[in-house]
């Protein structure tokens, strides 16, 4: 059956930071691309980042690379790749300063430089003491960074295609990737998108939890591609719980609040992060903070009349820098809590936030797998930014603001790489298999006639309770064994669902179903990758095994869809140029 | 809770229809977006479009007894019933509250929406006073989500023509930016009998923007720089 095909010299699957970051450079370099989104780009949900943009600028106070370098490196719990740490944050005040030069509306200080404020784990000096170094526009950074590369791309006439959802990778025999079946959500048409080169910036996963930060759109789309593709995906056990989650909604609240000055409470108004981490205290890196947090209401101190929340108190601020600082959080807090934090403290709760996991990638922005005895051969074809890809620069736990820096910098990387490659090979376009296609139009037809299926919405809601309540902050033996048998089953499940509406034209309930496909496959790959894990490592947190244990887990997960099977392959601990931080003891 | 809820579906429907749900309500559904996430978890032929579920994106718009605003952010206890639930007026409905938006993002694309500045750029920052930059506050938060434009009667008339609420808070951003190079070009853009002028201060605008932005104001300041200009 033929499929309607369109060639182009890269396609893009994704709107959002990283994709946009990506377009741009490859639209200045003249190359036919195509942009493919489910939603129209500024609907991403980098639109929802708040705190601000990490890069060592200097701008307040004396900071420099390296001490961005050392906290991300110590952040990840040394399970992040030095080399790619080390090109992330070098390159971290250039594509913030290109950012502005695009338009961004950064926050300024009165010498009219980029404002800067400190966030979580962010320090001076190799983890002496916060420093400004999140650049910021008020709580609203990844509005105005969504809005400003979209803009920017719109000048640089980039090809969107707007509300179409990338399927299914077409890879060949030799396991090059020439490009993805996509459908068109308005007219349900599908089609294929041939490229020389596929870049994936499909973001994050959360969604897989019943109480996430994330977008509904967040379902993992491109580690589901790439899982039925057969390509691994990377420590997946690392999802990182955000310390300030709306009580009851999920609703994010930045650790920019803290950097503010703002801090947390029990219920008998203790500021108990000073126990937890005497010098950084409420800046202590996240996986530290809600780790501390969930340990107060576990262990009775959570205020409210279940005593499962805890308090953020900013009203010592002041109305004024409430209100000119963080104006987007208070008109959350209103909306979603209740509780206006110029008068009274938010309520908040870890909530599952972001995937330091994902597509195994290289610094480059190629996918990298195991083959022919190397670790990490290069996918041919096959590329990824942004928060699907496992650079791995997050490593066990993300630091704030190190994920909008990521997207610039990879998303740039990832383009620069292509540009490289097409024009160093400009004659290879290889043809498709006689086959491509067809696994997709086969999942689609299954989905239309699925009779005595199960509901979507049913299935998923089952997956979303299994990772809450057997992957979550705190992570048990036997529930993690019992997750893993809960998990497949549920995966066997999602292989009947049915949907009543067979319908063409912007049928959600389809675009649902396949989107239930992909976060499936995550939420198994991540089980079984933290059931396997002896150790307590960054977010992964191990009541069996309490200690980081670097003799035999300084270690990345590679997860295979193909039988469940796992592998594992060395972390990089050699920088690009400058000397390797040893793992050691992590204080905050 | 009962809603009221407009559903068309071209392939089956010759023309579109109110449905009834009654609904029974979890004691976590606080905005409206949760109570439709419920119905579609019971009919799911019935489509919408939603994202961030916090008022960010820009996804949920749609007509509210009424009025425009966001699903997510529109407290279930602050509607009458039964909740009567349109798609955005003025704009071609796809299916059910699914609009057409292309004519809101071709008159968005049709000011410019970027920054123009063909200096080359320094090695740093491009400096900005705290002052010049407070000029972007209550413009940039924008997030397109066309409730304004859409609750506008000139827009409704002129789709094609005027720039509407939205792309006109989007042109002053610019104007606005002490960074920008083309306000000459910008208000030429905008010198029409249509584009510009066919705001009537009516204000629905600022009655229904979801963010308490306030195109109208824009929109009076783009005239007094053309008014300037003249003199």
């Amino acid at each position: 059956m033929g499929l309607t095909r369109r060639t182009f010299d890269a396609v893009i699957v994704g709107g959002g930071g990283a994709g946009l970051r990506a377009a741009l450079e490859l639209a200045r370099a003249d190359l036919k691309v195509a942009v493919l989104s489910k939603v129209f780009p500024t609907r991403s949900h980098t639109v929802a980042a708040q705190g601000g943009v990490a890069a060592a600028l200097g701008n307040s106070e004396e900071d420099n690379w390296h001490w961005h370098m050392y906290d991300t490196v110590k952040g990840s719990d040394y399970l992040g790749d030095q080399d790619a740490i080390e090109f992330m944050c070098r390159a971290a005040p250039e594509v913030v300063y290109e950012l502005e030069h695009f338009g961004m509306p950064f926050d300024r200080l009165s010498d009219g430089r980029i404002y800067q404020r400190p966030f979580g784990g962010h320090m001076q000096a190799y983890g002496m003491n916060p420093v400004q170094r999140a650049c910021a526009a008020a709580d609203r950074t990844g509005h105005a960074m969504l809005h400003t590369l979209y803009q920017a791309n719109v000048k640089a006439h980039t090809q969107f295609f707007v509300e179409w959802m990338a399927l299914d990778l077409i890879r060949d025999r030799e396991g090059d990737v020439l490009g993805v079946v996509a459908m068109e959500i308005e007219t349900g048409e599908v089609m294929i998108f041939q490229a020389r080169a596929t870049l994936l910036a499909t973001g994050g996963a959360a969604r897989i939890f019943a109480s996430s930060t994330n977008a509904f759109i967040n379902t993992g789309d491109g580690l589901g591609m790439v899982a039925r593709a057969g390509v691994p995906l990377q420590d997946m056990e690392f999802f990182q719980f955000h310390p300030t989650g709306v009580y009851g909604a999920g609703v994010l609240i930045t650790e920019g609040v803290r950097g503010e000055g703002g801090y947390l409470l029990n219920k008998n108004g203790e500021r108990f992060m000073e126990r937890y981490a005497p010098n950084a205290k409420d800046l202590a890196s996240r996986d530290v903070v809600s780790r501390a947090m969930a340990t107060e209401i576990k262990e009775g101190r959570g205020a409210g009349k279940d005593g499962d929340y805890i308090l953020l108190k900013l009203d010592h601020l002041g109305a004024d820098v409430i209100n000119k600082r963080l104006p987007g959080i208070r008109e959350i807090s209103i909306k979603f809590a209740n509780a206006d934090p110029i008068k009274e403290p938010i309520p908040v709760v870890p909530t599952a936030h972001y995937m330091m996991g994902g597509i195994p990638s290289n610094y480059r922005g190629q996918v990298v797998a195991p083959r022919g005895g190397n670790p990490e051969e290069v996918v041919r074809g096959l590329h990824a930014a942004g928060e699907c890809a496992c650079v791995s620069v997050h490593g066990a736990n993300r630091l704030g603001c190190n994920s909008l820096l990521d997207l610039l910098v990879f998303g740039r990387a990832a383009a620069r790489q292509i540009i490289d490659d097409l024009r160093s090979s400009p004659q290879a376009r290889k043809d498709l298999p006689p086959d491509a296609g067809e696994m997709t139009l086969a999942r689609l037809a299954r989905l239309d006639s699925q009779k005595n299926g199960e509901r979507v919405a049913d299935v998923s809601a089952e997956m979303r309770r299994i990772m809450q309540h057997h992957c979550g902050v705190f992570r048990f033996p036997d529930l993690l064994v019992e997750g893993v048998k809960k998990i497949k089953e549920t995966a066997a499940r999602a292989a009947r669902t049915e949907i009543q509406d067979k319908s063409k034209t912007f049928n959600t309930a389809r675009v649902e179903a396949l989107e239930f496909d992909n976060l499936v496959e995550t939420a198994v790959a991540s089980l079984i990758s933290a059931e396997a894990r002896k150790e307590s490592r960054g977010s992964h947190d191990r009541a069996d095994f309490p200690k980081r244990d670097d003799a035999n887990w300084l270690k990345h997960t590679l997860y295979y869809k193909e039988g469940h099977r796992l592998e594992y392959k060395p972390v990089h601990t050699k920088p690009l140029t400058v000397e390797p931080f040893a793992p050691k003891a992590r204080v905050y | 809770m009962r809603f009221s809820i407009y559903r068309y579906n071209p392939e089956i429907d010759e023309k579109p229809y109110m449905q009834d749900y009654d609904i029974e309500l979890e004691p976590t559904d606080r905005m409206l977006l949760d109570a439709l996430v419920r119905i579609k978890a019971q009919d799911d032929t019935f489509a919408f479009r939603r994202s961030c579920r916090e008022g960010v994106c820009g996804s949920d718009a749609m007509n509210i007894n009424g009025k425009n605003g966001l699903a997510c952010i529109t407290r279930l206890s602050e509607v009458r019933e039964p909740v009567v639930i349109r798609p955005l007026p003025g704009l071609p409905v796809i299916r059910d509250l699914i609009v057409d938006m292309s004519q809101f993002f071709k008159q968005y694309h049709s000011i410019k929406p970027y920054l123009i500045n063909d200096d080359p750029p320094p090695e740093g920052e491009r400096l900005q006073s705290p002052e010049d930059r407070e000029e972007l506050d209550g413009l940039y938060e924008c997030i397109l989500c066309a409730c304004c434009s859409t609750a506008c009667p000139t827009f409704w008339w002129h789709p094609d023509k005027f720039v509407g609420p939205a792309g006109l808070l989007q042109a002053y951003r610019f104007i606005a930016d002490s960074r920008d190079q083309a306000i000459n070009e910008r208000l030429d853009n905008l010198e029409d009998p249509y584009r510009l002028f066919r705001c009537y201060s009516i204000m629905n605008c600022v009655d229904v923007c979801p963010k308490g932005l306030n195109p109208t104001r824009a929109i009076g300041k783009i005239k007094d720089l053309m008014l300037k200009r003249m003199l």
